[in-house]
């Protein structure tokens, strides 16, 4: 017996240890799940994690209003599916409490205002730890970020002075106001994620796979016709066969032409493109080089 | 860098792979980015807006080519400085492996950051220049790999093209080399000489050295076997939380959950809960995807026992038959973290696997020079990246096999109580 683990149970394994070590030393963790495939592969592992116990904590959406109606649809449909309990922040609210300000024009985003939102809820109610799904191969400021990543009273992420994290050790103390934001899947690539998905046959948001829409082009990605967006002069929408790589809001997640309508499909796609998935379908991170940092550092996810 | 050479494409859909970690610790000008991005790039792991990103930049910069180190420097300050701050991690698949590459930078805190990076690698990477031969920097990257066992070492001798691929050149710096690790605990050990410019030896074999018989390094890298170095003798399970859901259908049940650390636990198997010493034999051995008839590192899973008996996160399941040391004093290497000094007499928390405790320091018994190995025996104290050996008095007893044998549970972290941050990292003698 050779006791051989592959790379996806291994990854697996790992998350776990993290959610469980979260779980145990913190009090009141929280998951942030945005619908998308990563915090869906977060969920399933924290379900994994507590079997056949329930999750001992609760979900969180934060909600920019923008979102995919497909996305809602499947929130509400996998929440109750698992007993979950879901807690919804909207940036509608922080808007009308004054907290933050819209953008306005045809550009405008909601993307920015999330943090704040966010931030307000974890005070609120005294969140300690944030999982969530991001991955060190997302982007580079990722790459430098620990599993556990500590934000200081303002919620800000520090990356100068970051905790050293060694073994599988995990220091996750921190003082009344501070929190930690958790991301269990570091170590995944976007290919890892979907071949877990396909793997373990996991339930996903429909617009994953390739559908026919309404779509218009801008700056060279390819956006969904919908209310969030208005069109600038010369924009005219079309008919075309898309899929989303990636969930964030309507109005700045940028679609992809596929055919794949299967995860198989979907899978060799992902294996054989040429374009990271940020790169390819996030008008949010084309702001500056630094984008990603910068907000970041503000509290973002 | 030019696009071919591309043999190993990405992997199929269905495939699995094993996982393995490396570490990689250099300065700039050894070539270590560049063999990173000869890595990345022939096996189609950097992806084209990635590469335009960097020709930009690069050229922005004035820097007269693909400057692959602005792939891993993903703070603004790095790219600013052109300096490495932190450990950056990197992933890239072959059909056969999935491979993490902590990328550690060689210049000031080059101490704290491997030892991080060295933590959980399974194979460290060593680049020596050819037309300098073995520095300073390359034995105390040797020394740190042989302080964290790493179970594999490969020297990659660089720059063979600035040596017009003399054989002399690589032999003489694997005999000193060879010579100088001697001191150290190291059991294997591979030479290779590349060129990370050119390709040599990376991913395919040069036809410039015929004199090598050896592989290149990504067949190196997809070889070595790394599924023997986990520890399957020692049975040890921390418990990481205790699983009671309480329903209806489950009233009774209750699971311990953990991650194994070592050896391999069967369901009937007899075992014992430290500190307790309570005995008991195992039930079931739980998962989401149902029971399994074995567990063995790394799997996460959910055990039950026989008996009713008290067990809370902190605890070790092990074989009655072979236990940890139950230990209130410990004496273990510690690598220093922070700005401020440890103090011989100092109070830290110490966590060691799912337990946390306090550590007062009751002696610093030597300090080590990275360099030269000398041990000085007068020092009381340790500075930012120092390393040395310490005795420390623990508030609770902790369950700590020496960590050449377990690396599991042998290894510890030191958390300042009045600023929580990470200062120590250490080792169980």
């Amino acid at each position: 017996m050779t006791y051989e683990i592959s790379h996806l149970r291994a990854l697996e394994s790992e998350a776990i240890h993290v959610i469980r070590e979260v779980a145990a030393e913190l009090e009141r963790a929280v998951l942030l799940f945005s619908g998308g495939k990563d915090s869906a592969v977060l969920l399933h592992l924290a379900r994994k994690a507590f079997h056949p116990g329930g999750l001992p904590f609760p979900v969180m959406h934060v909600d920019t209003g923008h979102n995919f109606p497909e996305v809602i649809e499947y929130r509400d449909r996998l929440v109750e599916e698992m007993g979950a309990r879901l807690i919804v922040a909207c940036v509608q609210d922080s808007i009308d409490k004054g907290r933050v300000t819209e953008e306005s024009g045809p550009r405008a985003s909601r993307n920015r205002l999330q943090s704040v939102t966010l931030l307000d809820a974890i005070e609120e109610h005294g969140f300690r730890a944030a999982f969530g799904g991001a991955r060190r191969d997302e982007e580079r400021a990722r790459a430098k970020e620990r599993i556990l990543s500590f934000r200081d009273d303002f919620g800000q992420w520090d990356p100068k002075g970051q905790r050293p994290e060694l073994w599988n050790v995990y220091n996750g103390f921190v003082k009344p106001g501070e929190h930690v934001r958790v991301f269990p899947l570091s170590n995944w690539t976007e290919l890892d994620v979907w071949q877990y998905i396909a793997e373990e046959k996991l339930d996903l948001p429909c617009i994953y796979f390739a559908h026919e829409r309404d779509v218009f082009k801008r700056d060279g990605m390819l956006y969904a016709l919908s209310d969030h967006v208005e069109l600038l002069p010369g924009e005219e929408p079309f008919k075309k066969w898309v899929r989303f790589r990636t969930v964030g809001d309507m109005s700045c997640t940028g679609a992809v032409a596929s055919e794949a309508t299967s995860l198989e499909d979907v899978v060799a796609e992902i294996a054989a493109t040429r374009i990271t998935e940020r790169g390819e379908t996030r008008a949010d991170d084309r702001i500056s080089e630094a984008a990603m940092e910068d907000r970041k550092k503000e509290g973002y996810f | 860098m030019a696009p071919g050479a591309a043999t190993n494409g990405r992997p199929t859909a269905t495939r699995t792979s094993e996982l393995v970690r490396f570490a990689t610790a250099g300065s700039v000008d050894d070539g270590k980015s560049t063999l990173i991005g000869r890595l990345l790039f022939d096996t189609k792991s950097i992806f084209e807006d990635q590469l335009e990103h960097v020709e930009e930049t690069s050229k922005r910069r004035g820097d007269g080519y693909v400057n692959l180190a602005l792939l891993t420097d993903g703070l603004r300050a790095e790219r600013e400085q052109g300096i490495t701050i932190d450990v950056a991690y990197r992933y890239f698949h072959t059909p056969r492996r999935k491979f993490i590459i902590a990328d550690t930078p060689g210049h000031e805190q080059y101490t704290r950051n491997m030892v991080t990076g060295a933590s959980t690698a399974d194979l460290a990477l060593i680049l020596v220049d050819a037309r300098k031969g073995v520095l300073e920097q390359s034995r105390r990257h040797a020394f740190i790999a042989s302080l964290l066992r790493i179970p594999h070492l490969v020297v990659c001798v660089n720059k063979m093209d600035l040596v017009d691929f003399d054989e002399e050149v690589f032999e003489r710096i694997r005999a000193e080399f060879t010579g100088w690790a001697a001191k150290l605990d190291i059991h294997d050990m591979t030479f290779i000489p590349i060129s990370a410019l050119h390709g040599d030896n990376v991913v395919e074999r040069s036809q410039r050295m015929d004199w090598y018989d050896g592989p290149s390094l990504l067949y190196h890298l997809e070889h070595v076997h790394v599924a023997s170095d986990r520890n399957l003798q020692d049975a040890r399970f921390p418990v990481q939380w205790v699983t009671r859901p309480m329903s209806d259908e489950l009233h009774d049940y209750r699971g311990y959950a953990g991650e194994v650390a070592s050896g391999v636990f069967r369901t009937g198997d007899e075992i014992v809960v430290l500190p307790s010493g309570l005995t008991s034999r195992i039930a079931g051995i739980d998962t989401f995807d149902g029971e399994l008839e074995e567990a063995y590192p790394p799997l996460s899973v959910t055990m039950r026992l026989e008996d009713d008996i008290d067990v809370s996160r902190g605890d070790m399941i092990c074989r009655p038959s072979n236990r940890p040391k139950e230990a209130r004093d410990i004496d273990a290497m510690v690598c220093w973290m922070s700005d401020r000094p440890l103090a011989a007499s100092g109070r830290y928390r110490i966590k060691h696997t799912s337990r946390t405790a306090l550590a007062k320091v009751d002696e610093v018994i030597y300090r080590i020079d990275v360099n030269s190995l000398h041990r000085n025996e007068e020092a009381t104290g340790l500075e930012l990246n120092e390393i040395g050996k310490l005795r420390l008095r623990l508030s609770a007893p902790l369950l700590v096999d020496e960590y050449r044998r377990n690396r599991a549970t042998g290894s510890f972290i030191l958390i300042d109580e009045s600023t929580n941050d990470t200062v120590g990292a250490g080792m169980v003698l």
